[in-house]
């Protein structure tokens, strides 16, 4: 998920180019207060005009304690975004209340349902709340770490190895799970760090997340790169599900592999393992059959 | 529908600044690299996007840097919040 300024016409303009999964148009930190009403114009004549083709669509709009905030949701919805990402989410509450704003706008135009939930959970109390707020509305698609005001909230400060992280990113990606939505981990800001960046991607992947934010194009290609499973992980995920469908056949739910024992978790990582590959472009979807 | 000098835009590539000023009719003033190929345009946005906000009166003028419609759009119309105090976006 590419973050892209809401109040950069060029950068929008080009921001699929690239190839992100998905483009954050932000309303929120990077435009100042006196262009907000300008951004969201901006953002809302974007969507509607130009062909983002097959990009997931994200627009995060300012807190609805603002001024701003329900303007944002007004402007977006009408402009058919895909996801709002709500900033600094602390409880279930604020999600519902983002909830009925949305179906609002929905029932002014028609489409009630259509648009989906992100929340972004920037603080100590999001962390103890994650679950809650994962699972308070049909509507949640995912929940995303912001890493520095979570930093901030625990009175410490931000390191390479991301000590102070460890809990809020296990936390996130448990309550995702249970609540059976994603969950994407936060930016890494250092552009001239490639190095640590890609050791980051590589630790939230290990973590069980499904994505990184990212600030820069520069990036895509490493974390396309972690991502994209090894063709020894492919081919062997496709033995095992080959070896798992023979044995249903027979009325088994266990079979064994090469003297290992395959059940149910082996194929669940391996059904996930060929997701990825043909995500990520290197399996095609009638080789997984 | 009255209206007080107001900018939206920046300088930026791919930006376009709008400033709108009270006026007689709609003047439109405007400087861009591209003006002798896309011009006539602009200023065909520029005019649709006024007349569709009630603005009949006015002098606009644009420093364009390679916008596209959507962005003089948003631009106008931003301009134009500003210009009379009033949330005029619209579909």
């Amino acid at each position: 998920m590419m973050f892209v300024p809401g109040n950069n016409p060029g950068m929008m303009a080009d921001a699929h180019i690239y190839g992100p999964d998905s483009i954050m148009l932000d309303l929120e930190d990077s435009v100042t207060m006196a262009e907000k009403d300008a951004a969201r114009l901006l953002v809302y004549n974007a969507l509607k005009t130009i062909d983002y083709g097959d990009t997931e669509m994200v627009v995060r709009i300012n807190p609805l304690s603002t001024p701003y905030g329900k303007k944002d949701v007004e402007a977006v919805v009408k402009a058919g975004v895909d996801v709002i990402r709500m900033p600094k989410t602390e409880t279930a509450d604020e999600v519902r209340e983002l909830e009925a704003e949305i179906i609002k706008v929905e029932t002014e135009l028609g489409c009630v349902g259509r648009t989906r939930i992100m929340a972004a959970i920037e603080s100590a109390l999001g962390i103890v709340n994650a679950f809650e707020i994962a699972s308070a509305s049909k509507r949640m698609m995912g929940i995303a770490l912001g890493a520095e005001d979570y930093s901030a909230s625990l009175k410490t400060q931000r390191t390479p190895g991301g000590a102070e992280l460890l809990l809020a990113r296990e936390t996130i990606v448990v309550a995702a799970r249970a609540a059976g939505i994603s969950c994407f981990d936060t930016v890494y800001s250092n552009l001239d760090d490639m190095e640590t960046f890609r050791k980051e991607v590589e630790l939230i992947r290990d973590l069980g997340f499904d994505g990184k934010s990212i600030i820069n194009p520069r990036q895509i290609e490493v974390v396309n790169e972690v991502f994209t499973p090894s063709p020894k992980a492919i081919e062997k995920s496709l033995r095992i599900v080959a070896a798992i469908k023979e044995a249903q056949a027979k009325g088994s739910g266990v079979v064994s592999l090469n003297g290992k024992m395959v059940d149910r978790p082996v194929v669940i990582r391996a059904e996930r393992t060929i997701a990825y590959a043909i995500a990520s472009g290197v399996l095609k979807e009638e080789d997984a059959l | 529908m009255e209206i007080k000098t107001a900018t939206a835009g920046t300088l930026e590539s791919g930006d376009i600044v709008i400033q709108i000023a009270p006026g007689d009719g709609l003047q439109i003033d405007l400087d861009s690299s591209v003006s002798a190929q896309f011009g006539r345009r602009i200023k065909e946005v520029i005019t649709e996007t006024l007349e569709g906000l009630g603005i009949s009166d006015a002098t606009v003028t644009a420093t364009d840097k390679g916008a596209l419609d959507c962005t003089i759009r948003a631009r106008v119309t931003a301009a134009a919040v500003r210009a009379t105090g009033k949330d005029v976006w619209k579909d």
